[in-house]
């Protein structure tokens, strides 16, 4: 009596399946090539990281540190950069940062456009509401199936699955950013006869920097939050060692990479937020 | 002022909502704002509205809020598109402008100015204010240059790199203002211009207005709330309420004979004398001498009349002096001429000038005032009477 009515069995999952099933038997050669151009892209960033001195990157990293907020924090950041050369994790940081870093800019090529388009139209903006929730909390295990089938193992569904967790940040808050921008600022805009395209570019992105900046800064972050789970589908780099310390139960080798993440997270968003306030204008 | 109707605006209507067009039909039938809200949801802004603004002129809608004044003014450019009607500026009509004529229109021939100033923070004074020219593709150097001059006519010199938000409210709004005449419009929009700024900034800002609008003559379209404002600027008035034009003339024609109950509230709170003139309250003598007329033409409509001093014009009804009836009487005694006995300790004004501004004379003057043009020419007289019952 109290028991959940056993004849309401909705099994929509299989619907799921069927319909990924369908992609790859129709889809399956674009799959392909769409692996292969990724991958070869991947390829390209993480041997440009691989390539790089170690020095030049210390350096850069202590430059950055030093312009976008004090010339202690530049220090502070090429001594940290310096302990995981120390730990022997250089090459998997360096190919983890690829993995990050070509997961931001795709996340923002797709997310501030389709941000843009949220806060101009209403409609898309209820649509894509749920979406970027069910995006962000549906645990990233249940998409890394479906993505491992159609881009096999390996860097690309790794990015795909971080892409997937990252880029709602930076939508919601392109479109908040925009929404945002006063509307006698607009007005103004068009009462000068801007076009649409003018409006966007001098007015209301540059009003929108800002915040669109701080998405960019959670976005980055989450995306280095995914490593751990996109090594599972056998991305290299930090998240590996980490993956392989817990299979051997190895604490030191463990510990080791996850204060490599720590740092390369702090590093990441400290100069990601020193360049939110580059972009501030008086308010 | 020269006559050429620069907007006309006829049977304007505008509808917010979902489907403001199924609605029209019903305010054409004589549905009232409320029953409109309350039946269908939809908000009536503005309801059947006709009016004419003459080039030059600056023509002030006031109403109080929610009488549909600013979203009368933002269907000038069409930041509000009407639901009805149609609006002729030069002649044509904007309403049927397609997207490229109206980018065209609101480029070229009209600018706004905001109550909130509008300002794009993110952008140096200098920068708003080259916006409009911007927009047009005016290459930079020339931009900057005409951002300059027209900076400095605002009295804005030596704050071009600022942003707008480190400067005072007033200054922001010459920044607005800057930006509005950089593209050198014909018509100037000001919605609500100086109402968030204090008292004191905002009756600076109204006079610098005028000033300037005496050098550049633009046709200013001015919104406000406050009837004092309305009746300082404006050389006509539309009375708004409810989204209907309730009375259109020039402040003393609204101010003598207020159309309903509704205005005659609103211009009980004026002060009266920024608003009469000396025009609205001379009167042509009984008696006016002409030179040629003599002494004892002079003495004999005094008598005529009972009035004890009279003004004396010369052929072209320029003014020469007064004569008092004493002085008459004792002049062709001793056989003197007219011109002998001329006095001139009485007081001139010009016909625009304000009663505020007569007040202090009228009570001391022994003698009428005179009205006269710029060229001398007698207009009429002005006596203290006069003065003091226009007040009441």
């Amino acid at each position: 009596m109290n028991n959940f009515p056993a004849f309401l069995h909705l099994k929509l999952g299989i619907y799921v399946k069927y319909f990924v099933d369908w992609l790859i038997k129709n889809f399956g050669e674009f799959f392909e090539a769409l692996t292969e151009a990724l991958l070869w892209f991947l390829g390209q960033v993480e041997s440009f990281f691989l390539w790089l001195p170690w020095w030049v990157v210390v350096g850069g990293v202590c430059f950055l540190g030093w312009r976008l907020r004090k010339l202690s924090t530049g220090i502070t950041f090429a001594l940290l950069m310096l302990l995981i050369g120390s730990f022997k994790l250089w090459d998997a940081t360096m190919a983890t940062m690829a993995l990050v870093l070509t997961s931001v800019v795709f996340s923002l090529v797709i997310g501030i456009p389709l941000g843009i388009l949220m806060a101009y139209s209403e409609r898309t903006s209820t649509l894509m509401k749920p979406v970027l929730d069910a995006m962000q909390t549906m645990p990233s295990f249940v998409y890394l199936i479906p993505a491992v089938m159609l881009f096999n193992l390996g860097k690309v569904p790794a990015t795909f699955a971080t892409i997937i967790y990252a880029v709602p940040p930076v939508m919601r808050l392109t479109e908040l950013g925009i929404r945002r921008v006063p509307r006698e600022m607009v007005e103004a805009a068009h009462s000068f006869g801007s076009t649409a395209w003018q409006t966007l570019v001098k007015v209301q992105l540059p009003q929108a920097l800002p915040t669109i900046m701080t998405g960019i800064n959670q976005t980055t972050m989450m995306a280095l939050s995914m490593v751990v789970i996109a090594s599972m589908i056998g991305a290299k780099g930090l998240g590996m060692e980490i993956m392989i310390a817990i299979s051997r139960l190895d604490i030191a080798r463990g510990f080791e990479a996850g204060i490599s993440v720590v740092i390369l997270a702090i590093i990441i968003d400290r100069l990601s937020q020193g360049l939110v306030h580059k972009f501030k204008f008086p308010e | 002022m020269q006559m050429t109707i620069k907007v006309k605006v006829e049977n304007l209507t505008k509808i917010f909502g979902r489907s403001p067009k199924a609605v029209l039909k019903k305010v054409q039938e004589g549905m009232s704002k409320e029953e409109v809200l309350k039946k269908t949801g939809h908000t009536l802004g503005i309801n059947n509205v006709s009016f004419e603004v003459k080039e030059g002129e600056i023509f002030v809608i006031m109403g109080l809020s929610g009488s549909g004044k600013s979203t009368l003014i933002r269907c000038l450019n069409l930041l509000n598109v009407p639901t009805d009607g149609k609006i002729y500026v030069d002649g044509e009509n904007i309403v049927a402008y397609d997207k490229h004529q109206l980018r065209e229109y609101r480029q070229k021939k009209v600018a706004m100015v905001f109550q909130h100033f509008g300002l794009f923070t993110h952008r140096t004074v200098i920068k708003n204010v080259e916006y409009g020219l911007e927009v047009r593709n005016i290459p930079p150097g020339k931009r900057y240059e005409i951002a300059r001059k027209v900076l400095a006519t605002v009295g804005l010199e030596g704050w071009e790199f600022k942003y707008p938000t480190q400067l005072s409210g007033g200054m922001q709004q010459r920044v607005g203002l800057a930006r509005a005449l950089a593209n050198d419009p014909d018509i100037l929009l000001m919605d609500e211009p100086f109402s968030a700024l204090d008292p004191l900034i905002r009756r600076e800002m109204q006079l610098e207005l005028l000033d300037m609008q005496a050098k550049l003559k633009k046709t200013i379209i001015f919104i406000t709330h406050d009837v004092n404002e309305a009746f300082k600027l404006g050389d006509r008035v539309a009375m708004m309420r409810d989204g209907k034009i309730e009375q259109i003339g020039t402040p003393e024609e609204i101010f003598s004979t207020p159309a309903n109950e509704y205005i005659e509230n609103f211009v009980k709170d004026i002060d009266k004398t920024k608003i009469i003139q000396a025009k609205n309250i001379m009167f042509k003598p009984a008696a006016l001498i002409s030179l040629k007329d003599g002494l004892n033409v002079a003495a004999k409509e005094m008598e005529r009349n009972g009035i004890s001093s009279v003004f004396v014009v010369d052929s072209e009804r320029r003014l020469l002096g007064l004569v008092t009836i004493d002085d008459t009487v004792k002049a062709i005694k001793e056989h003197k001429t007219l011109i002998d006995i001329l006095r001139h300790e009485y007081n001139t004004t010009g016909p625009e000038t304000y009663i505020q501004d007569l007040l202090p004379i009228a009570t001391e003057s022994k003698y009428p005032i005179a009205v006269v043009d710029e060229n001398n020419k007698f207009l009429g007289i002005i006596v203290r009477v006069s003065v003091l019952s226009a007040l009441i």
